[in-house]
């Protein structure tokens, strides 16, 4: 069929249900790549259970080092950092390596050349089969940084994988927020599923979200999950929604089903595949996949 | 002295939000604590939502991104050398230069460095804002950070709205989800870290990242089960073998989760609760007089 067509799983707010619903279309999603791109706390593969077959690092970014036996504390670094990383402690100039963003200024500027940065390589990416098919996702290393590079790094192998099987699909499970992780998640991507929850912070979180998504090009559809926790709200979410117009492409109801599946290691669709919320999740599938049959007749 | 408490979690849509919102009522109605609460979490804040508070004043987070004039400059190449974020794009066969305004952090090593006088000058770039709440006739209790939709430079915003911490008691950040540079931001600035999880096996692999992070910060740390009611043993058993502080465990309610959908604080109409967070507090404060 051609490129695959990128699909990203969002919320805004963390929690929604963006994990569970993306392996929960594992189960019919065929010939597709999976990524994780939650590469903060990336869950995805606890239900994959993913084999890996290859391993690299990525920079995790960079960090300024200061020689005290070069250093003459004349402070012109401290003057010069605007990301107030620089601390004076007894005398002695010291970077906060938690706070230095690895910008290399105070290190081109100081006369001493006391200052020298430090590249690091902690960040991972894993390639890796599954029983649902090929998946690769990232890990940041423990308190790392340079989430965005990474997050297009993952999905520039997913679609190098996805071209070489001929895939129709590359389901992304994408992080919560609208910062840069997310931002990477989405750039470039044919369509987005918004997993959102009938509460005052999901929908906040939610139109933030649309607000971020309107500069791309992708198409935005919005699942309401556990809607039934609070059907009120749930019933002017999708009145807003309407208003808006963006499709609310299903309702998914709460349940502890969901749970259990997750203690077993599974998706809810092949833990149950009749109870209500797969069956619901099924229907939500194959909307998405009529909207790109559509989408390919226009083009033809 | 003030005690900085840092509301955090691996996983998103554990209860940062609601233990944050529920300690800061209990620490303020009940315990008549003077706090502060500050909603770090810039991408998506909520604290808004169940504190109800008039804003009283906004202040911009402002940072200075260059501008590169053509008449001035000599395409040399020094700017796009020293910019670490690859945010200068040059051809110089076509007299080419360009900011890619995503992807400069405002470092300022290109106007610092540019050779040519005037060739870098510097804008003010608003990429989110600080709002002071009037809560309580309290105009500095709570504090909200919020990016601009569209930027990409949370942990300045983070770093910028961190700045405005009062001189309280008790001090409470409510943190981004995850385990990367912004909760980093949150977090290396605190006293306490709470380390919010659920009792399911994405809250416990999340769990774990984030204790990993608080203990290469070097930061005291306790854990608060939210939702609890299933009894996942690997997590007690992980607490068991970490030997980790368990600060208390709120229960799942369907009646919480809709109070939740609400927008209200859920010890404020459930004084079980409230007395809960009042162990919890203690269990922070371990005999610490402030």
């Amino acid at each position: 069929m051609g490129r695959p067509y990128e699909i990203a799983i969002l919320s805004g707010k963390g929690g929604t249900g963006k994990t569970s619903i993306t392996a929960a279309f594992a189960a019919f999603a065929s010939n597709t790549v999976f990524v994780d791109c939650d590469v903060d706390a990336a869950d995805l593969h606890l239900i994959f259970s993913p084999e890996n077959y290859h391993h690299e690092t990525f920079p995790s970014g960079a960090k300024a080092v200061i020689d005290p036996e070069k250093c003459k504390n004349c402070g012109l670094c401290r003057k010069l950092c605007r990301f107030n990383a620089i601390e004076e402690i007894k005398d002695a100039f010291v970077i906060d390596e938690f706070t230095c963003e690895g910008c290399g200024l105070c290190s081109e500027a100081c006369p001493e050349g006391a200052i020298t940065i430090e590249e690091y390589e902690k960040n991972h990416i894993y390639f890796s089969e599954s029983r649902f098919g090929p998946m690769v996702y990232g890990k940041l290393g423990i308190a790392e940084e340079n989430s965005g590079k990474l997050v297009s790094q993952v999905r520039i192998y997913a679609k190098n994988i996805a071209l070489k099987n001929d895939s129709n699909y590359i389901l992304i499970d994408g992080p919560p927020g609208i910062g840069c992780p997310v931002i990477s998640s989405v750039t470039g991507t044919d369509a987005i599923i918004a997993i959102t929850e009938p509460t005052l912070s999901g929908w906040h979180d939610l139109l933030r979200l649309i607000e971020m998504t309107n500069r791309f090009h992708s198409r935005i559809f919005v699942v309401l999950n556990k809607y039934d926790l609070n059907e009120e709200m749930a019933a002017k979410i999708e009145k807003e929604l309407k208003k808006i117009k963006i499709p609310l492409l299903g309702k998914i109801p709460y349940n502890e089903t969901m749970i259990d599946s997750l203690l077993e290691g599974k998706s809810i669709t092949e833990y149950k595949p009749d109870c209500d919320i797969s069956v619901e999740i099924k229907n939500i599938w194959e909307i998405i996949m009529s909207k790109f049959t559509e989408a390919k007749k226009d083009k033809a | 002295m003030t005690y900085k408490i840092a509301i955090t979690s691996g996983k998103g849509g554990t209860g940062k939000t609601t233990v944050s919102t529920g300690l800061f009522y209990v620490l303020t109605k009940h315990l008549k604590y003077s706090a502060q609460l500050i909603d770090c979490d810039v991408e998506e804040p909520d604290c808004h939502i169940f504190i109800k508070g008039n804003m009283d004043k906004k202040l911009p987070v402002n940072i200075s991104i260059p501008v590169i004039h053509d008449a001035k400059c000599t395409y040399c190449g020094i700017c796009k050398e020293a910019c670490a974020f690859n945010a200068i794009v040059i051809i110089p066969s076509s007299n080419f230069i360009e900011v890619v305004e995503d992807m400069c952090h405002a470092c300022g090593a290109c106007s610092y460095l540019c050779p040519e006088e005037g060739a870098v000058t510097e804008k003010t770039k608003e990429i989110g804002q600080v709002t002071y709440y009037n809560y309580n006739n309290d105009n500095d209790s709570f504090i909200e950070g919020r990016m601009h939709v569209g930027n990409a430079l949370q942990t300045r915003v983070i770093r910028d709205t961190i700045r405005h911490t009062g001189q309280q008691d008790i001090i409470l950040y409510d943190s981004p989800p995850g385990t990367s540079c912004p909760v980093v931001a949150t977090v290396s600035k605190s006293d306490y870290v709470v380390l919010v999880t659920e009792p399911s096996p994405f809250g416990l692999y999340d769990l774990k990242l984030m204790t990993e992070t608080v203990k290469i910060l070097g930061k005291k740390h306790g854990v608060i089960i939210n939702k609890s009611g299933l009894d996942y043993k690997p997590l007690y058993d992980y607490l068991k073998e970490e030997n980790m502080t368990l600060l208390g465990e709120i229960p799942f309610k369907k009646e919480y989760a809709k109070e939740y959908s609400k927008g209200n604080i859920l010890p404020e109409s459930d004084n079980d609760l409230a007395n809960n967070y009042k162990n919890i507090i203690n269990r922070i404060l371990d005999g610490k007089t402030l």
